[in-house]
């Protein structure tokens, strides 16, 4: 069995080496170390500026599940850099991310997690528990601290749903990693302050996908409304906000059309009351 | 001039290791993939809930196998490496079952010449495409020999007797429920007994899911499959008096991979 393994260095093949971790990121440090991010890199110069920015990303729990929506801007400096760009990514069939700040870093970070949870999910023969992916974000958000000191920052919004308690869960970090568990929302990004207060008076306990996917929309309407970074639904070119449920019949990205409809109705009703839904005073 | 103590010629050990191989291969009981109208399907008696036969390599790859565990699930492992670095160096689409095949293939036929035990495997590797034309089933056998199957292919255990009951049982575009009860009844001996639901591994690759197109069959879901199928029990009976004519004679059981393998009789 061994004299495979003893071959010339260029003849062995160590895809067949049983390397005792199921982590798909460490075999590529191992295998193909190149293909990794190069973490430890120094820029001459600072590029945060020059390169996009992804913005803002709301997450929010309803009865026996979890919605994330992310607007569509990418903005490098005072430039709109790309008018439909993606933020919200499927990570498994129960899990998403959605990610705040350098956007080609966010990207990149999302393939590679997504191929994580997978590669664990094959080898092991079972998937990681809530906790276990969340954990794991976390590692891969400290790996990047040494480039976000250097502006490439990139902050995720994790949200899955719970087999075990039926319910979803909402994870956000820092860049320096986390995880900090969320209880009902969260938003990040430049436009997540605005986001948050929206969604403090308009989330309901219990309320249904249906509605929270309208609550989320609402959010990252006043969020465009505030924030000049954060992209509201671009009704000429219909380019809509991105928005995922994900519940027990596992993780699903509404149409263009679904959320076209959302929107139809909040601006309706916006052309009425501009700043949106009233919230009862008492 | 005197031969060495000990010596054996290359035929002689070629031979000792194919027949070893194949009398390893033939003690497991036998698995069985074939294709159906919306995809390809997997099914392997199976009392092990933990140790699995059939397994997911990528998002439109299967694999299953028979033989040693500890021996092909290191192939299983280092197949999933490959998948997922190739699929995140370039496209999850650039990922092939062809591509993983002929790894499989170098990695076997090399441990085959080399050592001095060969693994005692066999595995399909299988391919799901956007349409049936897509498909692709490749079976490989312990020396490194890959076999293009078309529709369907059985290893291990009978493998033979098998696919003998399998040709004659298959057709093309079945359902779901229609290619497990083929399945089933080629996995099973005539006048045999079928395995219970609970000792049953059953997966599928439907090229309608999104994503990911493995999933596992099983409980219930499995159950209802199984009973679904209008002919569950009916043909057994007149099936039986003639499957023992075309058993044909006395002749023993194949005990290994049919086709052309490596004895050492090529001069190439």
């Amino acid at each position: 069995m061994a004299s495979h393994r003893d071959l010339p260095a260029g003849l062995t093949n160590r895809l067949f080496d049983n390397t005792g971790s199921s982590s798909f990121t460490e075999f590529v440090g191992s295998y193909a170390p190149a293909l990794l991010p190069h973490r430890d890199e120094v820029l001459a110069t600072p590029i945060g500026d020059q390169v996009p920015h992804a913005t803002t990303i709301v997450a929010a729990t309803f009865a026996g599940g979890v919605v994330m929506a992310g607007d569509r801007r990418a903005t490098s400096g005072n430039v709109i850099s790309q008018r439909d760009v993606e933020k919200v990514f499927r990570a498994d069939d129960y899990s998403c991310m959605g990610i705040a700040g350098t956007a080609s870093t966010g990207i990149e970070m999302a393939r590679l997690y997504r191929v994580e949870l997978e590669h664990y999910e094959k080898m092991e023969g079972r998937t990681l528990s809530v906790a276990g992916k969340a954990n794991r974000l976390a590692t891969m958000i400290r790996g990047n601290l040494g480039m976000a000191m250097q502006g490439l920052v990139v902050v995720p919004l994790f949200a899955a749903y719970d087999p075990d308690r039926d319910a979803g869960r909402i994870f956000s970090y820092d860049v320096a990693g986390g995880p900090y568990e969320r209880d009902r929302f969260d938003a990040i990004g430049s436009g997540s302050i605005f986001a948050r207060g929206s969604l403090k008076k308009l989330y309901r306990d219990g309320a249904s996908a249906d509605d929270m996917a309208m609550t989320l929309i609402q959010a990252l309407y006043d969020a465009a409304d505030d924030d000049s970074a954060t992209g509201g639904p671009d009704v000429t070119r219909k380019i809509w906000p991105i928005v995922s449920v994900i519940d027990a019949d596992g993780f699903r990205r509404l149409s263009d059309q679904q959320v076209s409809g959302y929107v139809e109705q909040m601006l309706e009703a916006r052309l009425i009351s501009p700043v949106g839904p009233i919230a009862p005073l008492r | 001039m005197s031969m060495p103590f000990g010596y054996a010629s290359p035929e002689q050990i070629m031979r000792d290791k194919a027949d070893y191989a194949r009398k390893g291969i033939a003690r497991g009981r036998s698995v069985v993939v074939l294709q159906y109208a919306d995809g390809i399907l997997f099914v392997a008696p199976n009392p092990s809930r933990a140790l699995h036969k059939i397994s997911e390599i990528y998002d439109r790859i299967g694999f299953a196998a028979v033989g040693r565990y500890n021996e092909f699930e290191e192939l299983r492992l280092g197949g999933i490496r490959y998948a997922d670095i190739n699929g995140y160096t370039y496209d999850r689409s650039d990922v092939t079952g062809r591509g993983l095949a002929n790894l499989y293939a170098s990695n076997l036929g090399r441990i085959f010449t080399e050592s001095i035990k060969s693994l005692e495997v066999e595995v399909v590797v299988a391919e799901v495409g956007d349409t049936p034309d897509g498909d692709a089933i490749y079976r490989l056998t312990f020396d490194g020999s890959v076999f293009d199957e078309h529709g369907f292919a059985a290893m291990g255990g009978q493998a033979e007797a098998v696919a003998t009951r399998l040709k004659e049982r298959y057709r093309e575009a079945m359902s779901l429920a229609e290619a497990l009860e083929v399945a089933l009844a080629a996995l099973t001996e005539p006048g045999g007994e079928r395995p219970p639901v609970s000792q049953l591994e059953v997966a599928v690759l439907d090229r309608n899911r999104e994503h990911r197109k493995f999933l596992r069959l099983t409980g219930p879901r499995l159950e209802r499959l199984i009973s679904a199928t209008p002919a569950a029990s009916a043909p057994e009976a007149p099936e039986a008096p003639t499957a023992p004519e075309a058993g044909s004679g006395e002749k023993p059981p194949p005990t290994g991979p049919d086709g052309d393998f490596d004895d050492g009789s090529s001069p190439l």
